[in-house]
C-alpha cells in the first residue's frame, strides 16, 4: 500500500516536472505551434509560378527541418486569394488574429502581396514575399517585417533590359498589366533604358487577364520601337507570345520580343518553338548545378514539374525563416526578423545571401536565354545561363531605397 | 496620313478587323447560349467550360491520337455535343418545370467541376497548340499583315452562324423547334417527339461552344480556365442582344467586338468593362435587350 503511494508520488512529480518544461516552451513558442501560411493563387493565371507548388514546397522545407522546432510542431496552412487584394488582406488578418499563424509567405501578384505585407506590419508578423515583384515591397511599403526574397522589378530590368538595350534595343514600346506589378516593372525598366541611352516611345497599360492582344501587338507594331516590352506575366504573357508569332511580327526582324518577367512554366507552355532566343532574368534556374538539381528532382517527384523561382524560393525563405526561429529560441517576430537579418542565406538557392534593412534579400541572379529546339536535350532543358548578375548590382542600393526604415 | 481621333486610319481598320475575329467568337458563343435560353429556357453556364473542353480536346486528339486539326474541328463538337445530351437526359430534363434559377446552379456546379478536372490534370499556364499548316503565315492587306488562320475564323463563324439562324427561323423543323417549347403538349399531339427534340437541339447549342473552342485553341492560350474568362462576357452578349433571340445574339456578338476593339485603342484599361457598361445601359433603356420581345 505505502509502496502504491510513493508510486503515485512519484508519478505525479515527474508529471508536473514535464509539464513544467511544456509551460516554459509555451512561453518562447507563441501558442504552442510554428504556423505558417501560404497566401497564394491557386486556380487563375499565376497558379503554375506558385500555386499548389508553393504549398508542396514549403512542406517539403517542415519536413526536411524535421516538422518541429524548439520542440514544438511546425503546421503549414494554405489559402487562395484569387489575385484579389481585398481577399488577401481579410484571410491574413483572420489568419493572424484567430488561426495563430506566424508568418504568411509566398504572395504572389504584387497588388495582394502589398495587401498582405500591410496587414502583417500592423499585427507585427512576419511576411514573406517569393511570388510578387513589384519593387515597392522593400520600397515605399517596406515594413519592419517584410522580406522581399526571390527577386523584383529592379532585379528584371537589370537583367533582362539592360541586356536588351546592350544588344542594340535603344527605342521601347511596352504592353503593361494594368495593376501594381506591371505598373513598377514599366517604371523600373524605363530608368534602365533611359540610363542606357534609350527612349520609350509609347505603351498599352492592358487589364490584367486580358484574353486577346493581337489589338495591342497592332499598337506596338505601328510604334515602330525595336523592342516590345512586355511587362507583364503569366497566362498574359504567354497570350502576347503566343499573338506575336501568329501576326508575323518576330519573322519581320524590325522588331523583338523583351519578356520582362518569365517564368519556367511559361517557357514550358508555350514550347521552345514559339519562344527560342528570348531573354529572361530569373532568381533560380534548376540545371544550374548538383544542388539545384538535387533539390529540383525531389520537387519534380512531388508535383511532376520542375520548380519555378518562386517555388525555390519559397523553399528556401521558408528553410531560413525555421532556422531563425531556432537561432532566436522563440518565434517573437523581431527576436526572428533579426536572426534572419543577421544570418546569410547558404543553400541550393542563394549563396551568401543577405536580408538587408528594408527587407530586400540581396542575392545573385542570372540572365538566362532560351535555347533553340535543337540545344535542348531533355525535358525542360530550357536555358542558357547568359551572366550572373552580383546581387549588389541586380537589386536597388540602399542609398537610393526609398524605405522610410533607412536612415539617412 | 488621314486620322480619326488622332488615330491613322489603316491603324484604325486593322483594330476593327481584329474586333470583329473576337466578335466572332462571341456570336458563335452567345447563339448556342440563346439556343439554348430561347427553346429550353435553361440558362447554360456550363458553356464556358464546354468550349473550353473544345479546345483542349483538340490538344488531347493530337497528343494522345494524333489527330489533326481538320478532324478535330469535326469530331470534338460530335463527341462533346454527345456530353451535352448525355446531362440534358440525365440531370437537366428534371428541372425545366422549375424556375430558371436551379437549372443556372446544377450548370454552374457543372463548370466548376470540370475546369477543376482539367486543371488539376493540366494546371492553368496552357498548352500548346498551333494552326494546321494550310492557315498558317499572313496575308499583307495593304493596312494591315492578317494571319490567314483569323480571316478562316470569320468566315466560318460567319457561316455557322447564318445557317443556324436560317434553320431555326426560316425552315419547318425550326418551325416545329419553336412550336415545340411554344406548346409542348399539343406539339406532341401531332406525333412530333418533342423531348428528343430537346434533347438534340441542347447537343447542337453545345457543339457550337466546342466548335468554338476548337477554332480558338491555335490562337488563345488553350487552359482550363479560358471558358471561365469569356463565359461572363458572352452572357452579357445575350443579354444586350435579348434573352434567346438569335439574330440579336448573333448581331451583337461582332458588334460588341469591334467597340471593344475601338475601346482598345482610346482606353485600353477599359477594354474589359466597355462591355458591362453598354448592358448597363441597354438594361435600363430596353431591359428586354436589343432585339428582345417584352412578354
Amino acid at each position: 500500500m505505502i509502496k502504491r503511494k510513493l508510486l503515485n508520488v512519484l508519478v505525479g512529480m515527474t508529471l508536473a516536472a514535464t509539464a513544467g518544461s511544456a509551460f516554459a516552451q509555451n512561453a518562447k513558442v507563441s501558442d504552442g505551434v510554428v504556423k505558417i501560411g501560404v497566401l497564394t493563387d491557386m486556380a487563375s493565371l499565376y497558379a503554375d509560378v506558385s500555386g499548389k507548388g508553393a504549398v508542396e514546397a514549403v512542406k517539403m522545407a517542415v519536413e526536411d527541418f524535421g516538422g518541429k522546432v524548439l520542440g514544438m510542431p511546425i503546421e503549414v496552412v494554405s489559402a487562395d486569394h484569387q489575385n484579389k487584394a481585398d481577399i488577401a488582406s481579410s484571410k491574413s488578418r483572420e489568419w493572424f488574429d484567430t488561426q495563430k499563424v506566424d508568418m504568411i509567405t509566398d504572395n504572389v501578384a504584387s497588388s495582394t502581396a502589398l495587401a498582405a505585407v500591410k496587414v502583417a506590419g500592423e499585427k507585427k508578423k512576419i511576411a514573406i514575399v517569393n511570388g510578387a515583384a513589384s519593387s515597392r515591397i522593400s520600397n515605399e511599403d517596406c515594413t519592419p517585417y517584410s522580406v522581399h526574397y526571390t527577386y523584383d522589378t529592379v532585379a528584371l530590368a537589370n537583367g533582362t533590359g539592360k541586356a536588351v538595350v546592350k544588344d542594340g534595343g535603344d527605342s521601347w514600346f511596352f504592353l503593361t498589366a494594368d495593376y501594381a506589378f506591371g505598373h513598377s516593372l514599366e517604371k523600373d525598366v524605363t530608368e534602365v533604358v533611359k540610363a542606357g541611352g534609350g527612349k520609350v516611345v509609347g505603351g498599352v497599360k492592358h487589364p490584367l487577364n486580358a484574353s486577346d492582344f493581337s489589338s495591342f501587338l497592332l499598337q506596338a507594331q505601328s510604334s515602330g520601337a525595336k523592342i516590345i516590352g512586355l511587362a507583364n506575366a503569366g497566362g498574359d504573357t504567354i497570350n502576347s507570345i503566343k499573338a506575336a508569332n501568329e501576326f508575323g511580327i518576330l519573322k519581320s526582324g524590325s522588331q523583338q520580343l523583351a519578356g520582362l518577367l518569365i517564368f519556367i512554366s511559361d517557357i514550358h507552355a508555350l514550347g521552345l518553338e514559339a519562344t527560342q532566343g528570348l531573354y529572361a532574368t530569373t532568381g533560380f534556374y534548376w540545371d544550374m548545378n548538383d544542388d539545384t538539381r538535387k533539390w529540383s528532382e525531389k520537387f519534380f517527384k512531388r508535383t511532376g514539374k520542375m520548380p519555378t523561382m518562386v517555388q525555390a524560393g519559397d523553399y528556401s525563405s521558408t528553410m531560413h525563416y525555421l532556422k531563425a526561429v531556432e537561432a532566436a529560441g522563440t518565434d517573437d517576430s523581431d527576436a526572428v526578423m533579426k536572426k534572419m537579418r543577421e544570418m546569410p542565406v547558404n543553400d541550393f538557392f542563394a549563396k551568401g545571401g543577405k536580408i538587408r534593412e528594408d527587407g530586400r534579400m540581396v542575392h545573385d541572379m542570372y540572365l538566362v536565354q532560351v535555347k533553340k529546339p535543337s540545344e535542348s536535350k531533355k525535358p525542360w532543358d530550357y536555358y542558357k545561363v547568359k551572366a550572373t548578375i552580383p546581387g549588389n548590382e541586380a537589386y536597388r542600393s540602399l542609398a537610393n531605397s526609398t524605405c522610410p526604415l533607412i536612415k539617412k | 496620313m488621314t486620322t480619326i481621333f488622332g488615330v491613322p486610319i489603316q491603324a484604325m481598320m486593322s483594330q476593327l478587323l481584329i474586333g470583329l475575329v473576337n466578335g466572332s467568337f462571341y456570336a458563335m458563343l452567345s447563339l448556342g447560349l440563346a439556343v439554348i435560353f430561347g427553346l429550353l429556357n435553361i440558362i447554360n453556364f456550363t458553356h464556358g467550360a464546354l468550349y473550353m473542353m473544345g479546345a483542349v480536346g483538340a490538344w488531347m486528339g493530337l497528343t494522345y491520337l494524333g489527330m489533326n486539326y481538320w478532324v478535330a474541328l469535326l469530331v470534338m463538337p460530335i463527341v462533346i455535343g454527345i456530353i451535352g445530351m448525355i446531362i440534358e437526359r440525365t440531370m437537366l430534363q428534371w428541372l425545366y418545370k422549375l424556375d430558371h434559377l436551379y437549372g443556372l446552379l446544377l450548370t454552374f456546379g457543372l463548370a466548376l467541376i470540370f475546369e477543376g478536372l482539367f486543371q488539376n490534370a493540366y494546371g492553368v499556364s496552357g498548352l500548346p497548340y498551333s494552326a494546321p499548316a494550310a492557315l498558317s503565315g499572313a496575308t499583307n492587306l495593304g493596312f494591315m499583315f492578317l494571319p490567314n488562320y483569323r480571316a478562316w475564323v470569320v468566315a466560318v463563324s460567319l457561316v455557322v452562324c447564318f445557317a443556324t439562324w436560317f434553320v431555326i427561323e426560316r425552315t419547318k423543323l425550326g418551325a416545329y423547334l419553336r412550336a415545340g417549347t411554344e406548346n409542348p403538349r399539343l406539339v406532341q399531339a401531332f406525333g412530333i417527339n418533342v423531348p428528343l427534340m430537346v434533347t438534340l437541339t441542347y447537343g447542337f447549342g453545345v457543339a457550337l461552344a466546342a466548335f468554338a473552342g476548337v477554332l480558338a485553341a491555335p490562337i488563345t492560350q488553350v487552359s482550363p480556365l479560358m471558358g471561365s474568362n469569356l463565359i461572363i462576357v458572352v452572357f452579357a452578349v445575350v443579354v444586350i442582344g435579348g434573352m434567346g433571340s438569335i439574330l440579336g445574339a448573333i448581331i451583337t456578338g461582332l458588334a460588341l467586338g469591334l467597340i471593344e476593339g475601338l475601346t482598345k485603342v482610346f482606353y485600353p484599361e477599359a477594354s474589359t468593362v466597355a462591355v458591362f457598361v453598354i448592358m448597363a445601359i441597354v438594361l435600363i433603356l430596353r431591359p428586354a435587350g436589343l432585339f428582345g420581345k417584352e412578354k
